[in-house]
Order: C-alpha cells, then sequence, then structure tokens
C-alpha cells in the first residue's frame, strides 16, 4: 500500500474513470471523500465499497462549476478528515457538436465544469495544502487537449486549458511542498465514449499502437502513482495514458 | 487594542522568520520585511484563522503592510 493514511478527495466520483480511481486509491490505503453532481446512489455504491476495504469514505453532492458550493465541499472534506493530501480533478462531461453548430450554452456548460471546476477545485484546497505544506493535485485532462479533434471544440479547448493550468499551478505552489500533475487519457471505456455510434469507435480503435480501448483501471494505476511519494520529483507534467495513440 | 498588533506580530515574525523589532506599523510585508506574492496570501489565511473572521480576495489585496493588517483587523471587530 502507497498511500496508507492519506486523505483524498476525487471529483466525478460515482462513476467510470473517477469511480475506479477512488477505489484503487483506497485499495492502496486512502480514506477517500466521494463527489458526484447527480447520481447519488451511484457515489453511495462506491462509499460501501471503500468501507467494505477498511478505509473512510463518504459521498458529497456538489456541481464543481459552482463556486459557493465548491467551497463548502471542501470545508466539509476538512472537517471529516482532518486534512486533505490528495485533489484529484475528475469530474467532466461532453456536449459534441461541431463548431459551426455549437451552442453558446453548449460551449459554457463544457467550460464551466470541465475547466473552471478545476479552477475553482484547486483554489479551495490550495488553501489547506498550503498550511499543511504539502499536498498532490491531479487533474484529469484528454489526449484531445494536445491533439486537437474535430466536433470537440469546447471540451478540446477546456482540456487544453487544464493542462496550462496544471503547469501554472505547479510552478505556483511548487515552493509549498504541492506537486500538480495531469493524466490524458485516451479512449476509455464508460458511459461517455459508450454514447458514441459504433463506427466512430472502430475508427479510434484503428488509432490506437496498443489495439485496445483503456480501461478506468489503467488511469487508477497512474493515479495512485501521481499521488504517492513514487512521483515526487515530478510537477507540471502531462502524462498520455491512451495505448499510445499521440506521441 | 495592543493585543491586535502583538498578535499580528507574531504570526509576521513566525511565518517571515524576521526580527519582532522589525514588525513596524509602516513596515510592507514585501518591501520591507522579505514576502513574496504568496507569503503574503499565507499571512492573510493565518490573520483569518487567529482572529475567526474571513477577509475577502478584494480586501486582501489592500493590505501590504502591517499596519494595513492591524487596521482591517480592527474595524471589523
Ligand atoms: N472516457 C474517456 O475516454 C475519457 C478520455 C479522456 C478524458 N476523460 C476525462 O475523464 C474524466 C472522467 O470521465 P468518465 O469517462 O469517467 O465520465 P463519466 O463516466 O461520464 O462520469 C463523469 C463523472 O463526473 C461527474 N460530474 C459531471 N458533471 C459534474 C459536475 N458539474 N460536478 C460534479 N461532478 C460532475 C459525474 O457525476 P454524476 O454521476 O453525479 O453525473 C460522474 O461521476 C472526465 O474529466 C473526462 O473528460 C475521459
Amino acid at each position: 500500500m502507497i498511500l496508507e493514511g492519506k486523505k483524498a478527495l476525487v471529483t466525478g466520483a460515482s462513476r467510470g474513470i473517477g469511480r475506479e480511481v477512488a477505489l484503487e486509491l483506497a485499495r492502496q490505503g486512502a480514506d477517500v471523500a466521494i463527489n458526484y453532481a447527480g447520481s447519488e446512489s451511484k457515489a453511495n455504491e462506491v462509499v460501501s465499497e471503500i468501507k467494505a476495504l477498511g478505509r473512510k469514505a463518504f459521498a458529497i453532492q456538489c456541481d464543481v462549476a459552482n463556486s459557493e458550493s465548491v467551497t463548502s465541499m471542501i470545508k466539509e472534506v476538512v472537517e471529516q478528515f482532518g486534512r486533505v493530501d490528495i485533489l484529484v480533478n475528475n469530474a467532466g462531461i461532453t456536449r459534441d457538436n461541431l463548431l459551426m453548430r455549437m451552442k453558446e450554452e453548449e460551449w459554457d456548460s463544457v467550460i464551466n465544469t470541465n475547466l473552471k471546476g478545476v479552477f475553482l477545485c484547486t483554489k479551495a484546497v490550495t488553501r489547506q495544502m498550503m498550511k499543511q505544506r504539502s499536498g498532490r493535485i491531479i487533474n484529469m485532462a484528454s489526449i484531445v487537449g494536445v491533439s486537437g479533434n474535430a466536433g470537440q471544440a469546447n471540451y478540446v479547448a477546456a482540456k487544453a486549458g487544464v493542462i496550462g493550468l496544471t503547469k501554472t499551478t505547479a510552478k505556483e505552489l511548487a515552493s509549498r511542498g504541492i506537486t500538480v500533475n495531469a493524466i490524458a487519457p485516451g479512449f476509455i471505456s464508460t458511459d461517455m465514449t459508450g454514447e458514441l455510434p459504433e463506427d466512430v469507435q472502430k475508427a479510434m480503435l484503428d488509432q490506437i499502437p496498443l489495439a485496445r480501448f483503456g480501461d478506468p483501471k489503467d488511469i487508477a494505476a497512474v493515479t495512485s502513482f501521481l499521488a504517492s511519494d513514487a512521483s515526487k520529483y515530478m510537477t507540471g507534467q502531462t502524462l498520455h495514458v491512451d495505448g499510445g495513440m499521440v506521441m | 487594542m495592543a493585543d491586535v498588533l502583538e498578535r499580528v506580530t507574531k504570526i509576521v515574525v513566525d511565518r517571515l522568520n524576521v526580527e519582532e523589532s522589525e514588525v513596524k506599523l509602516e513596515a510592507s510585508f514585501k518591501e520591507d520585511l522579505g514576502a513574496d506574492s504568496l507569503d503574503v496570501v499565507e499571512l492573510v489565511m493565518e490573520f483569518e484563522d487567529e482572529f475567526d473572521m474571513e477577509i475577502s480576495d478584494d480586501d486582501a489585496e489592500k493590505i501590504a503592510t502591517v499596519g494595513d493588517a492591524v487596521n482591517y483587523i480592527k474595524s471589523t471587530m
């Protein structure tokens, strides 16, 4: 166990990648706060699974794009756990459309959740981590934030923004013992990608040298590495976990 | 109200590793006491905890000297 006694918060941990990340952090010894937007019962399932592992966990509803709820979420986590060692900014949505068809509302909602949400959670948790003189912030970006992707102008802009935010936050907080890194997943099998038509999925598969879609577990393993002492000399980096799609 | 100045001074001495005699009302955190921007953010956080108050980002930006901090804290008491 590489995270014995650590206290973590994972946003968007009710489903998909966030759920698997939360479970892996717990397997490695961490207590984990499970944030969700609407899926209360799914979040509670994750909490039960973590408790079954002998770790502490609780579910906490919060829209990461709302600054007041984010502030009270972080307060709640500090009250329950006494500290926050690990923040995983994972909550994210897609509203895909061609640029020429994209509605302002589609643009705004993706930027608000996927980019502003990372800013708000990072800002709120930094107060606690600065006092501790230690902390790990891990941002879920996306490989398309590096490569671009037709039909995802809003999502790609947000994810490229997250990569830039990761580098800047890393520079600002390094002197306080806080590291900030990002993960750029490729095509991972979750609800988010399950929505895509089969021909699109097939075309994606052809671009993956390791010749399979990723599993949330592939992302969880790298997240727990970035949360652990093994990565203590890394900050501001974006790790591609994409089966070799973008090199 | 010497108490506020004393408590502020103690925090500044601990956080910035300066001598108590350097912490004068007109001393600027950045110019005179060797603080960088992040140190000032941390000082404000510690004032908030010590005096059990919240200082908004807008107000925090106006706090540049020891006197600014003491006056601000007194004005909210
Ligand atoms: N799947 C992929 O191939 C892939 C690739 C690259 C990057 N990513 C990134 O990885 C992250 C997770 O993706 P996923 O595939 O696991 O997605 P998912 O299965 O759709 O799950 C999204 C999670 O985010 C939560 N969420 C959504 N909006 C939220 C908000 N405003 N506030 C708080 N939580 C919110 C959801 O909570 P509810 O259940 O309550 O709705 C859910 O737990 C995202 O940032 C995504 O962009 C995914």
